[in-house]
């Protein structure tokens, strides 16, 4: 089985990137890949835990949890995520947050790299 | 000891977006990568600007004072100090009438010794056949 990296820059709510990613991450994680995932710039929004989740907005927190607990990696960009006041307080619980070279060293040994930019 | 080349190539303008200074922050990250790697093990950053991305690369930007941000240019100073391959356009800048005179070639002042390579679009072409993986911005 191989190790795919995805990188996503898109907002949660005002963009259906994020919603892809994950779906694609889930997808790949039940055909026993190992999978990393980055969120930086905008996309730091999907780390916030307690999002209220409505019909006509994404809402992944659930969804990501269960990836997670198949083993999904997930990490936000610590300077992004502080920038927009998303501090470890309010971090979803899992949410790993690091410096962008965590992202770099992800793709070192990855098979496929998929980097979602932003708006 | 192994290599993992990354081509990080910028089509957006400056300031409409957050994604060029992205770019830019994360190939300076490059140098730092080490840390979560094996001894001689390493990460590489190039860095192409193509279509409106050569806009980047316009010298005497004003965003410290006109946003209070630091600029694009000074970002792709810091990368040009970092030795990261930093590639523009010759035919995109070309279409908006700029030259070499135009943009930010060095980084004399910060002590860089590596310039910013005016190329074909050919050899920007060349450059992401030998990446390993391409982020595009």
């Amino acid at each position: 089985m191989g190790k795919f990296t995805i990188g996503c820059f898109s907002s949660l709510v005002g963009s259906l990137n994020l919603d892809f990613a994950v779906k694609l991450a889930g997808a790949a994680l039940d055909k026993g890949h190992k999978v990393d995932m980055w969120v930086s710039g905008n996309a730091t929004m999907l780390s916030i835990k307690g999002q209220r989740a409505f019909k006509d907005y994404s809402s992944l927190e659930k969804p990501l949890k269960e990836l997670m607990e198949k083993g999904l990696t997930i990490t936000a960009c610590e300077a992004c995520a502080e920038a927009r006041g998303y501090n470890k307080d309010n971090t979803m619980e899992g949410f790993k947050r690091h410096s962008m070279d965590w992202y770099l060293a992800s793709t070192f040994d990855a098979d496929r790299v998929l980097h979602i930019g932003g708006e | 000891m192994a290599t993992t080349k990354l081509g990080f190539i910028v089509q957006r303008p400056p300031y409409k977006s957050e994604n060029p200074k992205l770019a830019l922050t994360h190939a300076i990250s490059s140098q730092s990568v080490e840390v979560y790697l094996e001894d001689d093990d390493l990460v590489t950053a190039d860095i192409a600007f193509i279509g409106d991305g050569v806009l980047n690369c316009l010298k005497d930007q004003k965003a410290m004072d006109t946003y209070d941000l630091s600029s694009t240019e000074t970002h792709i100073k810091m990368s040009l100090l970092c030795d990261l391959n930093v590639l523009v356009c010759k035919e995109d800048l070309d279409k908006l009438g700029l030259t070499e005179d135009d943009i930010v070639m060095d980084a004399e002042e910060f002590g860089a010794d590596v310039t910013t390579q005016v190329v074909p679009y050919e050899k920007i072409t060349k450059m992401m056949e030998e990446m390993n993986h391409l982020l595009f911005f």
